[in-house]
């Protein structure tokens, strides 16, 4: 019986280490917000449905207008579907800033900050449940590229490298929006806020258009742009057109900029946001 | 007997506003601290140092042996907070709210399950457990959010406001909650704005006004500080109140007042009920015709205003944290 009981005490008080606890935690916290999108899959659906609209949208109405070289319409929408990918992928970014400013002002970010978890993995698991929502969708919008013409011209490893690529830069981007989300005072502002960067990222890039359409001033910014980055990569890997404007940094080297981009994000904006979290109205 | 908590010249400031202006407080193992003052006076910033959620810019606090600054682990290991709000996620169920709080506490799976039954059953949530919280009345929503900062078997509780904008009914069952939880030895440090509820669950009392304590002990104290019982009489007659005045001044421990626009004797007394029956016989020998008469203590709101200069809730400071989004909407 005693020994039992001393057992028993010794599994109770086994200090795990904190990555360990950070890995249960987090998979507990993104089990939460997993379970969310189960019992509202509205929201699912319309995060689905803007980026469909934009593919029906430009593949059949705005398409014929831009030209991307060889090919026509079907060179087009093949140019379409990677630029779609990366726009999607920085839209989302707006629901967690949402999610986590009304977490934070219904007051269970309170409970979370008293119990003796580890306190970044309120974020590691919001983020990750984004990054597995991220995934479905760019599932579907994929399916859904095929099916209006875009396919896949290089071979599958190139193919799961862009996806890769997709699935770092997309959870790297989110703790961007995760720590804008620490500093909005209530969901309202925090909808238009956390929608208002994203504006000029996603449109002064290369995703619809190609750059050399832009004016000179502005061909800078797009060149560099990480979105731009993100969906000529995307291009390149898929072996899809790839209008280029020159021969510049940014043109030559998109895949290893993308990969760059992601984890400079990750690496600036993940320890501010855990910082933010945890000095939260301290 | 051992302090449970422990906290000397807390002092916190947000901005310009002084929220804590160096506070002590005591509460002993196995009682009930009330933490009483209106809007802005510091309750909730109390709690959140406390409770780890602040720091203080001064001062320093003693929760379970653990101090809150430098310790916040083993301080969160041992406490339970519920708010203002309830802090749950209305899109989960009652049952897997308090799962996914028993695993962030580390419980193993099966231990969070067994955890979540128990607390549903005995919070008389267990028919609504699988239901999204969504579908909850404000009352089992607070209840759930008590059940959840229960999770650990806190030692010490922290229940900052923990009736407002319930019904009377509501209101109730939560505090044979807590006293229950009390006769089982939890520490709880509780806020409140309702005087009542501080005189019914509390073993002490701490008065705040914007950020002082400006008395503390227990109800009887307090409320002896600003007297003792008074019997308060309405006759029929005007004409009767000078007589009635005269013939009970012996009975009183003071001169009896008279206040003609309500027709009311009011005369102190220290001996309360015993001194009741005897103003009855003594009116009634002399034929007075009595409307209504009736033995008053102080309350807490005496108290209040007899210390302040100013009822409860006349103070609409706004609190000091932002992000407190909702809460006048509740009142």
């Amino acid at each position: 019986m005693s020994l039992k009981t001393s057992v028993k005490v010794i599994q109770e008080t086994a200090p795990r280490p904190r990555l360990g606890w950070l890995i249960t935690d987090s998979i507990a916290v993104s089990r939460r917000h997993l379970l969310k999108i189960t019992r509202v899959p509205e929201s699912l659906f319309f995060s689905l449905i803007q980026p469909v609209m934009f593919v029906l949208l430009f593949a059949f109405v705005f398409g014929g207008a831009i030209d991307v070289g060889p090919g026509g319409a079907t060179g087009y929408r093949e140019y379409l579907i990677p630029g779609i990918l990366a726009q999607t992928v920085m839209f989302a970014v707006a629901g967690i800033t949402v999610g986590i400013t009304e977490d934070a002002s219904k007051g269970i970010m309170d409970r979370f900050r008293s119990l003796p978890m580890r306190p970044g993995a309120v974020l590691t698991g919001h983020t990750l449940a984004s990054l597995l929502q991220n995934i479905l969708v760019i599932t579907i919008l994929s399916l859904t590229g095929l099916a209006v013409g875009w396919r896949i011209n290089n071979g599958f490893a190139d193919a799961a490298l862009a996806f890769l690529m997709f699935a770092v830069f997309a959870y790297a981007i989110t703790w961007v929006g995760a720590w804008i989300g620490l500093h909005m005072p209530n969901s309202e502002v925090a909808g238009t806020a956390g929608l208002a960067w994203i504006f000029p990222f996603t449109f002064a890039s290369n995703i619809f258009t190609p750059v050399a359409t832009m004016p000179t001033w502005l061909q800078p910014f797009v060149l560099w742009n990480p979105v731009s980055s993100l969906a000529l990569a995307a291009r390149q890997l898929f072996g899809n057109p790839t209008p280029l404007l020159g021969d510049s940094f940014p043109e030559r080297y998109p895949v290893e900029l993308a990969f760059g981009y992601a984890f400079l994000l990750l690496a600036i904006f993940a320890p501010l946001a855990v910082r933010a979290f945890k000095t939260r109205n301290k | 007997m051992a302090l449970a908590i422990k906290a000397t010249g807390l002092t916190k400031k947000f901005g310009e506003v002084v929220a804590l202006n160096g506070i002590d407080i005591e509460v002993e193992e196995g009682t009930v601290l009330g933490l009483l003052g209106p809007n802005g006076s510091g309750k909730t910033t109390i709690v959140r140092i406390l409770a780890t959620l602040i720091q203080a810019d001064a001062g320093s606090a003693i929760v379970g042996g653990f101090n809150v600054a430098t310790e916040q682990d083993d301080v969160r290991n041992i406490i339970g907070l519920t708010g203002q709000y309830a802090a749950v996620d209305e899109y989960l169920t009652g049952r897997e709210n308090l799962e996914l709080f028993g695993r962030l506490f580390h419980l193993s799976k099966f231990e969070a399950a067994k955890r979540a039954a128990e607390l549903l059953e005995r919070f008389d949530l267990t028919d609504a457990a699988d239901r999204g919280i969504k579908g909850y009345s404000g009352g089992m929503r607070r209840r759930l959010d008590l059940a959840a900062s229960l999770i650990g078997r806190p030692n010490v509780l922290f229940l900052d406001e923990p009736t407002t904008g319930l019904d009377p009914r509501s209101r109730l069952g939560m505090w044979e909650v807590i006293e229950a939880l009390v006769a089982e030895g939890t520490t709880v440090l509780l806020t409140t704005q309702y005087l009542e509820e501080a005189d019914q669950l509390a073993n002490r009392i701490v008065v705040l006004d914007h950020g002082n304590v400006i008395a503390q002990g227990t109800s009887n104290e307090l409320k002896s500080q600003v007297g003792g019982d008074r019997i308060e009489i309405v006759l029929d007659a005007v004409a009767d109140l000078a007589k009635t005045a005269e013939l009970i001044k012996e009975i009183g421990s003071a001169p009896a007042s008279i206040e003609e626009v309500t027709k009311t004797v009011l005369l102190p007394v220290s001996g309360g009920s015993t001194a009741i029956v005897d103003v009855v016989r003594k009116l009634d020998e002399n034929k007075i015709v009595i409307a209504d008469i009736a033995l008053r203590r102080p309350t807490l709101d005496d108290v209040f205003l007899s210390l302040t200069g100013h009822v409860t809730e006349e103070t609409q400071t706004p609190d000091a944290p932002k992000g407190r989004r909702g809460r006048k909407a509740r009142r």
